[in-house]
């Protein structure tokens, strides 16, 4: 254990902070800033290595060699400064890994760089009606006809499907085979024609999904990514980015902070909510947890930088993280008594009623992306070793 | 930055554990355990032999040196084997000492205690817990007077490390005059504790202040003896749940078990880092250490509890048995919890030290 920077770092760390300080008129101010600027903020960041980073330069990224404590300092300043970081869409964080690892020199050349400069946005076409847990078991179909495939069939659980200009989508081109072996992985666009996008409305009251309906939707042979009837495996390397994705402690960290800061300036009956002592020991909990969340992250930084596998400390992230975040909001909403309840707007709402939003999106992520019940068959299989359950014939 | 353990830390833990497989199997926990004149003397020698009492003794004074990362390692090996060991004493004492004590004091005591020929206990329940039953001990004029409760190896200790009502700490020996103990049955017998009582004892009061970081130290191995505790339960849990057959199949290929297996290890698994951590801080960044330690024994202690009653439970029936020898580990968590101050108390003390609560 030395949890100290080297100077190396720590110089690497100024350099992050003057960016940051020499470019705040670009970033401070609105949130909501129009899509040119936040392009060419994107573009900047790609330029000065605090987006792309990795990503080899003949693709359109920074070319750095994969360093985890810088890529954990960037984080550190940028939450810090308050600026936007890179964009962090479906399309940067599981497709362009996706493609580095399987794709054709031709999808790589022609995908990865207007992806990451945020020119082609993307959605994942994975789940189905009756494919979620087991998402081998799809059914988009896709029949050979010349040079083509026809798609017909459903995606569920598609978000930024209405604003996509792309999809990548796994559909079943060897109906015979068994049923992890006849899937693809596709590539195309969402213009065309055939594909109707419906907005899925949730229990917060917006639509941050969509289902998307395939009815002979025509794609060029060409589209598929790693080979005809490997697209399991292919999804599967992406799969794995995405749990990476969900439970980030850092995220953790900053809902922490704020529920603090609203346990402290909230009142009932002119005393603070953290004078309860009731709600103050449900805080300091939930702190531990974090505090442990944190840490865990930092062991798995330090096994990542040393090639180690992360294990079980791995493995166990995404069911604790975003378990974690949900009782971060659940605490928030119960301090505040019946203004927790409140939505939308009204003079009373607090936090734009972001608690509540949070508490019901956060189930979602509980569930999607693996459920927590998937995750717990994961964490006992891969890392207790204990036996799967017994298959059924018909399965 | 770099977040684990040195090959060197992880070598000699393995090495403790594997010595302590020798020197403490279950078949003598239960002999302990049985026989309240069993002082487990022959344990601590090989703890000894290892240079375990004297873990974070520097080395001018006959210890290794090592930090509070190595002695909690330590303790979650001992946790692991529910060994009986005087240990905690051992390391509050250099704490204490090295923090605390003059160059005469550190002269006297230091080399003994590394060395284990002075076994000294921990009475600072009061200081950091709460006083029941009246106990409390009133240093005056050099004479200590009152009582302590939940003292470890009372019976057996050379030496006692004593908290006073204002936080001040003294050293007292086991035969100091005026010095009454009797012991106190817990449901842990792999640990003995006792009561003190004080009739104008003398006492060698320790300069600095430094009950804090006594506290801090004492948590830390309790919360890293729940670690191993704990993780000797998991693994036993697993190990019997691919075993056991029922309906034709192995128990731990049913979700409902398999799952019970998971949340054990999910919780547990990101304690080891908070451990790390807050033994770390209490070296590294004293800033940090007394919340971390202070979540530390809260969280482990939560976690302890809930690992003690699902592994039990996946063990079914045998699982309460004597015969198993499970409920060893189960009390052992037990004890690690309430002991210091249960969870509650521990996160009030956390919260005062962020100024959230009065």
């Amino acid at each position: 254990m030395d949890l100290r920077f080297t100077p190396e770092m720590e110089g690497f760390r100024d350099q992050v902070r003057t960016f940051l300080t020499n470019h705040r008129d670009r970033y401070a101010g609105d949130a909501a800033r129009p899509r040119e600027a936040a392009l060419e903020w994107q573009r900047l960041l790609i330029d000065n290595g605090y987006a792309a980073r990795t990503i080899p330069k003949e693709y359109g990224g920074y070319g750095a060699a994969p360093d985890v404590l810088k890529t954990r300092i960037i984080a550190e300043e940028f939450t810090r400064a308050g600026a936007p970081r890179g964009f962090a869409n479906q399309g940067i964080s599981m497709l362009v890994p996706t493609l580095l690892e399987v794709g054709s020199e031709e999808q790589k050349k022609q995908w990865i760089g207007p992806t990451l400069r945020g020119e082609v946005v993307w959605c994942q076409g994975y789940s189905e009606p009756g494919a979620g847990s087991d998402l081998a078991s799809l059914q988009t179909k896709a029949v050979e006809d010349g040079d083509d495939f026809v798609i017909s069939g459903s995606k569920i659980w598609t978000s930024t499907a209405a604003q996509a200009d792309m999809i990548f989508c796994l559909v079943r081109t060897e109906p015979d085979a068994p049923k992890h072996d006849g899937i693809s992985y596709l590539l195309f666009s969402m213009k065309t024609p055939g594909i109707e996008v419906r907005p899925l409305k949730t229990m917060t009251g917006s639509a941050e999904f969509n289902e998307v309906f395939f009815t002979d939707v025509r794609v060029p042979k060409s589209a598929v990514v790693g080979g005809r009837g490997r697209g399991w495996f292919v999804a599967n390397a992406t799969l794995k980015h995405e749990r990476g994705m969900l439970g980030d402690p850092n995220a953790t960290e900053a809902r922490l902070h704020s529920l603090i800061e609203l346990m402290k300036t909230e009142s009932v009956d002119g005393r603070r909510l953290i004078d309860d002592p009731v709600f103050c020991d449900r805080l300091m909990q939930l702190q531990a947890r974090v505090l442990t969340m944190k840490f865990n992250g930092l062991r798995n930084v330090t096994a990542s930088m040393t090639g180690e596998p992360s294990g079980m400390a791995g493995l166990v992230v995404k069911l604790q993280g975003c378990e974690l975040n949900h009782q971060i909001a659940a605490l928030a909403i119960d301090a505040l008594g019946e203004l927790g309840v409140l939505y939308e707007d009204g003079p009373h709402l607090r936090a734009k009623g972001s608690w509540q939003w949070n508490y019901m999106f956060d189930l979602g992520l509980i569930i999607g992306g693996g459920t927590a019940q998937i995750q717990k068959n994961i964490i006992a299989e891969r890392g207790l070793g204990m036996p799967r359950e017994p298959k059924l014939a018909s399965a | 930055m770099d977040f684990s353990i040195t090959p060197d830390q992880r070598l000699m833990q393995e090495s403790l554990i594997r010595t302590l497989e020798a020197a403490v199997p279950l078949d003598r926990v239960r002999r302990f355990a049985a026989d309240r004149d069993d002082s487990g003397a022959d344990v601590w020698a090989a703890l000894a032999d290892f240079g375990l009492p004297g873990v974070v003794i520097p080395e001018e004074h006959g210890g290794l040196g090592l930090g509070l990362l190595d002695a909690a390692l330590a303790a979650e090996a001992l946790g692991r084997a529910v060994a009986p060991a005087p240990f905690l004493g051992a390391v509050a004492a250099s704490v204490a000492l090295t923090r605390g004590g003059s160059a005469e004091q550190q002269a006297r005591w230091l080399p003994r205690i590394a060395a284990g020929e002075v076994v000294v206990g921990l009475a600072i329940a009061e200081a950091v817990a709460g006083a029941r039953d009246g106990m409390g001990v009133v240093a005056s004029g050099g004479k200590l007077t009152g009582g302590s409760l939940f003292v470890t190896d009372a019976m057996t200790a050379d030496l006692f490390l004593v908290a006073d009502t204002v936080g001040g700490l003294h050293l007292v020996g086991g035969d100091a005059p005026g010095l009454d103990r009797s012991v106190v049955t817990s449901i842990d017998l792999t640990r003995r504790l006792g009561e003190l009582r004080f009739d104008a004892v003398p006492g060698e009061p320790l300069a600095a202040h430094t009950l804090d970081a006594v506290r801090d130290a004492a948590w830390t191995l309790l919360a890293a003896d729940t670690l191993g505790a704990a993780q000797v339960m998991i693994e036993k849990a697993v190990a019997y749940a691919k075993e056991r057959r029922q309906f034709g199949r192995v128990i731990g290929s049913f979700q409902a078990v398999k799952h019970l297996c998971a949340e054990m290890a999910a919780e547990l698994e990101p304690c080891r880092s908070l451990v790390w951590y807050a033994a770390y801080a209490f070296d590294e960044a004293p800033a940090e250490a007394g919340l971390t330690a202070a979540h530390a024994k809260a969280h482990l202690s939560e976690v302890g509890r809930f690992i003690a009653r699902t592994a039990t439970e996946v063990h079914g029936g045998m699982g309460i048995t004597d015969l198993l020898g499970l409920h060893y580990w189960f009390k052992r968590l037990g004890l690690n919890r309430q002991l210091l101050g249960g969870p509650e108390r521990v996160r009030r003390i956390a919260a005062r030290m962020q100024g959230l609560a009065a």
